[in-house]
């Protein structure tokens, strides 16, 4: 039983009872962050204030919003866009907050490879924030149907539609998915309660497994130096401030974070107001028709790169068809990423420009990604289908060959 | 600095991503056209030297009030729209504006070969005639009669400025819908599939999902970017066509001023915030490095 007198103040009430000072002391002013840290550093408080703004513009969008195939999107381009006040402003920020987010997403997570912040003990951290990525992409992928334009209507028809290249039971599979033979009202309305309850809730719970992963192997610096976080904090609380190697997370680190935030939000505000179409394509203000197959169907940008995995590879290889060697590439770029701490076979932890081999690697990476991003959008025709099929090959092969290249940059090093 | 550098290198290949997937994406995916040619150049010139009282009389001599009516002078449609439209395919526009919105050089032509001005012989020709005759003349001068018969269109037109939706009524509503604003193409949906071929779509949206460049060009000349679609020329000045644009601004973006107003102030609160976050931060590091 815990001490209890009679408190002076609201807060010592709520500390006899709830030790909130031990908490804030845990979360806040004795959560020891490293120094050396660049404004990278700053993307995971990004990504959170996003996810607030899709939470709240969320909240405020469902209110008018109406989950049904004839009334979805004049629902959404009429009533939140024309009619209600200030409708249209938490339907940008939502369209602009998704698709920031995963901007924000992806260098997060290049960051992290980039530093080396997947391995030695952060392998949980790695698999969490894999979880989320996959989440995000479910929540993304519903969220762009529910407008219920075109393109939400085609890209639900094809994505749903790779479900079928599951053994055995892809056909029932589709249907189960989608509720009915083709993409219909019921396939909008269990994506309508999937992007709006489910994913979210488990987005959530993800988010807290993926801070808590962060607080026992500590968040990793610019040098991939190995602090002892004790022995630094004790430095620190001494009041040896500049000597020490770390900083509370409050209000330290936090002083920099809310400072790329403001960055962050300037231009999110900027997209919000004034450039928009990155995040709401032209060809989605156009009702789902599912007598017209628009002229070019894509995912959103953020899904081109593994698009364009599974339409590299577009012929048949003996009895295998184009469209099964796809798929497997398709699983393969999906879940690759999640083994990445256990294809790094280097236990070192370093940023890639100490790691020669490592480095070039991961710029080969990040440019085949791109590629991979941009030719997913252009039409699948003559040269873009050869420059496809190699950057997907390019892709794979890089994947396989990083288990060698980083036990070569290890050297003898066990 | 090296934040600097940093945040350099990401820019960078964020840029180099976006310029890929929009920028280039979409100069392939949407073919440049050439630019809206509101002079009609294709069409032959007609040169005489009209006179409007002589057009009156050439204008009722045409019979084009046994189709058009002309409110403005007391003209009531002949028909119906839903008669019209079973006779025709189409109702005949009023031609109360047309002096005003259409351009002359066009409008000439038009009463001479409507499908070849209107670019759509494609559709219409000897074995599927257009549904307004091409003029013969009554005269051995068929081109002095078309000259005075516009002429006298423009001297009966408004003269002061006409509305952006009455631009949009008379140019485009007989076959499209605008449902964001209430004006609906009161046709039988099936008798307008008959004629166009399919229900010519409802346009609410059309500001957002084709954008006004894509517009300008179609507008003036649909068979640029949709080979052979049944939808016709209609010869608007640029004016009128501007006109047009704006009242399809207005039924799918009616929100844009107001998003522009106080999108300036939101940025002005934001630079200010993050001024000060800047300072805080200054200030916070500062006991640290």
């Amino acid at each position: 039983m815990a001490q209890i007198t009679k408190s002076k103040s609201i807060g010592e009430w709520l500390d006899q009872r709830l030790a909130t000072k031990k908490l804030a002391k845990v979360m806040m002013t004795e959560y020891w962050i490293p120094k050396d840290i660049n404004f990278l550093w700053a993307m995971g408080i990004v990504l959170v204030v996003l996810f607030k703004i899709l939470i709240i513009s969320g909240i405020f969008l469902m209110m008018y919003y109406k989950p049904d195939v004839d009334l979805a999107f004049d629902s959404v381009n009429y009533t939140i866009m024309q009619e209600v006040e200030y409708g249209w402003l938490w339907r940008n920020m939502h369209a602009v907050a998704a698709s920031m987010m995963f901007l924000v997403i992806y260098i997060h997570m290049f960051t992290a490879i980039y530093y080396g912040s997947y391995k030695n003990g952060r392998e949980m951290i790695w698999l969490t924030g894999m979880a989320l990525f996959v989440t995000f992409s479910a929540a993304g992928f519903s969220g762009y149907m529910l407008p219920w334009g075109q393109m939400s209507f085609w890209a639900a028809q094809v994505i749903t539609n790779l479900f079928g290249g599951v053994p055995l039971i892809g056909d029932a599979l589709v249907v189960w998915i989608r509720g009915d033979f083709a993409v219909a009202d019921a396939t909008l309305t269990r994506f309508f309660m999937l992007h709006v309850f489910l994913l979210p809730l488990v987005i959530i719970f993800l988010i807290v497994i993926h801070f808590y992963s962060l607080r026992i192997p500590h968040v990793n610096n610019q040098e991939g130096e190995d602090i002892d976080f004790d022995k630094e904090s004790e430095k620190y609380l001494k009041g040896d401030k500049k000597e020490s190697k770390v900083v509370p997370f409050w209000p330290v680190f936090l002083a920099k974070d809310f400072y790329v935030v403001s960055v962050c939000l300037t231009l999110f505000f900027f997209f919000v107001f004034y450039y928009n179409g990155f995040a709401m394509p032209a060809v989605n203000f156009e009702p789902a028709d599912p007598m017209v197959t628009p002229k070019y169907i894509y995912p959103e940008w953020y899904f081109l790169w593994s698009y364009e995995v599974l339409r590299g590879f577009f012929f048949d290889i003996g009895p295998i068809k184009a469209m099964d060697i796809g798929l497997i590439a398709f699983g393969f770029a999906n879940v690759i990423f999640f083994i990445f701490p256990f294809l790094d076979k280097d236990p070192r932890v370093l940023p890639a420009h100490k790691r020669p081999r490592f480095k070039i690697w991961f710029w080969v990476l990040i440019f085949t990604m791109i590629v991979l991003t941009v030719y997913g959008k252009l039409p699948p025709k003559g040269i873009n289908n050869i420059i496809g099929f190699i950057s997907s090959m390019t892709f794979i092969s890089l994947f396989l060959i990083l288990p060698y290249i980083t036990k070569k940059d290890a050297g003898g090093v066990k | 600095m090296r934040e600097l550098k940093i945040l350099g290198i990401v820019s960078f290949f964020v840029l180099l991503a976006y310029i890929g997937v929009h920028t280039y994406a979409y100069s392939i995916m949407i073919p440049k056209v050439a630019p809206a040619d509101f002079t009609f150049k294709d069409l032959p010139k007609n040169t005489k030297v009209a006179d409007a009282s002589r057009g009156a009389e050439a204008f009722m001599n045409a019979g084009c009030i046994g189709c058009h009516g002309v409110q403005s002078q007391g003209f009531e449609a002949p028909m119906s729209s839903a008669d019209a439209t079973v006779s025709f395919g189409v109702v005949p526009p009023d031609l109360s504006t047309a002096g005003l919105i259409y351009d002359s050089h066009f409008l000439a032509n038009l009463i001479k070969n409507p499908a070849k001005a209107m670019n759509n012989s494609h559709k219409f020709n000897d074995d599927n005639p257009h549904p307004m005759p091409p003029f013969f003349g009554s005269d051995e001068d068929v081109d002095q009669e078309i000259a005075d018969m516009v002429v006298y269109l423009k001297s009966i037109a408004p003269t002061e400025e006409v509305s952006n939706e009455q631009v949009y009524i008379d140019a485009c509503m007989h076959c499209h819908s605008i449902k964001y604003t209430g004006l609906l193409s009161n046709k039988d949906p099936a008798l307008m599939a008959k004629y166009m071929g399919k229900i010519p779509p409802d346009l609410s949206m059309h500001i957002k999902s084709r954008g006004r460049d894509f517009l300008e060009t179609f507008i003036n000349d649909p068979q640029k970017h949709l080979k052979a679609t049944a939808m016709p020329r209609v010869g608007l000045t640029q004016k009128a066509q501007n006109q047009v644009i704006d009242y399809m601004e207005f039924a799918g973006d009616r929100k844009k001023e107001q998003r522009e107003s106080l999108g300036v102030k939101v940025l002005i609160f934001m630079f200010i915030l993050t001024i000060l976050a800047y300072l805080w931060k200054v200030k916070i590091w500062r006991e640290v490095h």
